[in-house]
């Protein structure tokens, strides 16, 4: 049995792992937006030759296991002489893993922005790249704002694998502690509680910026886009009827 | 330092070896989105029938095990269960995180096809005075289960890529074999490079396969 006062005594280095664990979701996350960007304007290119490697990028980094791709970063790229520093690694590999799955939604906020914008753009005479990022982008972005705080919080659980690259972060050491105690169910529980917390943070912070974006694209954010006690009172399908929902059970 | 050349020879040489963890993986792909399908179900049942104190304690659980990272809960079950008294082999362990973890998203698929049933299937429903029992499983469930299979195809498609954390826990699946491989010959670019593709080359097909089962769908509709 583990006293508790030893894994007291580990706290604070337990705890040294949040920053690590932020650093690497924010960093990955900073790679992943610019990624899902550029990933989902070069597939709607006219151009084949933007399109096709954009769309190879996609489903190459979607197709495999994300695992796989960190440990060939990191075991088979230095055979190519190209040693990147672990940080570096977790951060691309993460990036450019979450960013392939996020250009679906810079996809889907692409074609969100009325078709009436764009003819109306070239019906003015402007230049593509004007059209793209002053008329289509702006209008598009905070659309992707909702979507994008949820692949944070997803991100946040993805860097636990970056822990298996010698980085730092709160999987690291609670692998470490629960090594030097012996004993790794109480430490590990204790993890878990924390990436739950991290991850409930997040969720408030990413509906502060996302009314922020509401505001800024000029919509009503409405009270039930926000829904208080979510944790513990699932939504039904508004399309049951009140006779078929057995209550009180 | 050797392996900056691909070896054909050795790459052949590794197959038969990487193909004992392809069993492993195809075996906990299965064995877990069994489980995650029938414990999403059982989420969603206790989500509609809106039993006092269970329901939000279950809903609870489930956005817990939404919010917390796969791996961690891996390792949590690995060194937790056996303390339990549950001796289960690191393979059942993998296979019941896996299932816990994709069965979160299966609720909320389920959901989903549940609020797509058209209003009509209700008002027959009670039209035909039929037992609310008996509208649920005779009527709702089945159409929303069979509405949802693609969707619930690509649970299959993400868990088979997770299976690989599986390896962190000493379930010796094609990833721990790749590894195995690679410390033992010191050459890595093969195995992990096979490994990937294996990955890629299935998941890509599923995923396309899918894709046109829901168009199939959409149109049939």
């Amino acid at each position: 049995m583990t006293s508790p006062k030893s894994l007291w005594e580990f706290l604070p280095f337990f705890l040294g792992g949040v920053p690590v664990t932020l650093e690497v979701t924010f960093l990955a996350m900073a790679v992943a937006v610019p990624v899902a960007i550029i990933l989902a304007i070069g597939r709607k290119s006219p151009r084949a030759f933007v399109r096709w490697p954009a769309g190879f990028v996609i489903e190459f980094f979607r197709g495999s296991s994300a695992l796989v791709q960190l440990f060939w970063a990191f075991y088979v790229l230095p055979l190519f002489g190209l040693t990147l520093p672990p940080l570096v690694c977790g951060v691309l590999v993460l990036g450019l893993n979450e960013g392939s799955y996020m250009s679906e939604v810079v996809r889907a906020g692409l074609d969100a922005v009325p078709k009436g914008q764009r003819e109306a753009a070239v019906a003015l005479g402007l230049p593509a790249r004007y059209r793209l990022f002053r008329i289509v982008l702006p209008q598009a972005l905070p659309l992707m704002v909702p979507p994008f705080g949820n692949e944070l919080i997803t991100m946040l659980k993805f860097t636990a694998l970056v822990s298996l690259v010698t980085i730092q972060d709160l999987s690291f050491r609670a692998s470490l502690i629960g090594d030097t105690l012996g004993h790794n169910g109480p430490i590990f529980a204790l993890t878990i509680a924390v990436y739950f917390v991290l991850a409930l943070s997040l969720g408030v912070l990413v509906r502060m910026l996302e009314r922020a974006a509401a505001r800024r694209a000029g919509r009503h954010v409405t009270e039930a886009t926000v829904p208080h006690g979510a944790l513990i009172t699932p939504a039904l399908p508004s399309s049951i009827p009140a006779w078929a929902l057995g209550g009180g059970g | 330092m050797s392996g900056f050349h691909w070896d054909w020879a050795f790459a052949w040489s590794i197959v038969p070896e990487l193909a004992q963890g392809v069993v492993v993986t195809v075996i906990a792909t299965a064995a877990g989105s069994a489980l995650a399908f029938m414990l999403g179900m059982m989420w969603t049942l206790v989500r509609i029938a809106q039993i006092r104190l269970v329901t939000p304690a279950v809903w609870f659980f489930v956005q817990f095990v939404r919010g917390t990272p796969l791996l961690i809960q891996l390792y949590f079950l690995f060194y937790v269960l056996p303390t339990w008294g549950l001796s289960v082999s690191a393979f059942a362990t993998g296979i019941i995180g896996l299932g816990l973890f994709f069965s979160a998203y299966a609720a909320e698929i389920y959901r989903a096809g549940i609020e797509d049933l058209p209003a009509g299937q209700w008002e027959a429903a009670l039209t035909l005075g039929l037992p609310v029992r008996r509208v649920w499983a005779g009527i709702i469930l089945p159409q929303a289960v069979r509405a949802v299979l693609p969707m619930l195809g690509n649970i299959v498609v993400s868990m088979f890529k997770q299976t690989a954390l599986l390896s962190t826990i000493t379930v010796l699946e094609l990833l721990a074999h790749g590894m195995a491989i690679g410390q033992t010959t010191y050459r890595f670019v093969e195995p992990l490079t096979l490994v990937g593709a294996f990955y890629f080359v299935v998941s890509y097909l599923s995923a396309r396969a899918l894709r046109a089962l829901e168009t199939r769908d959409e149109i049939r509709a």
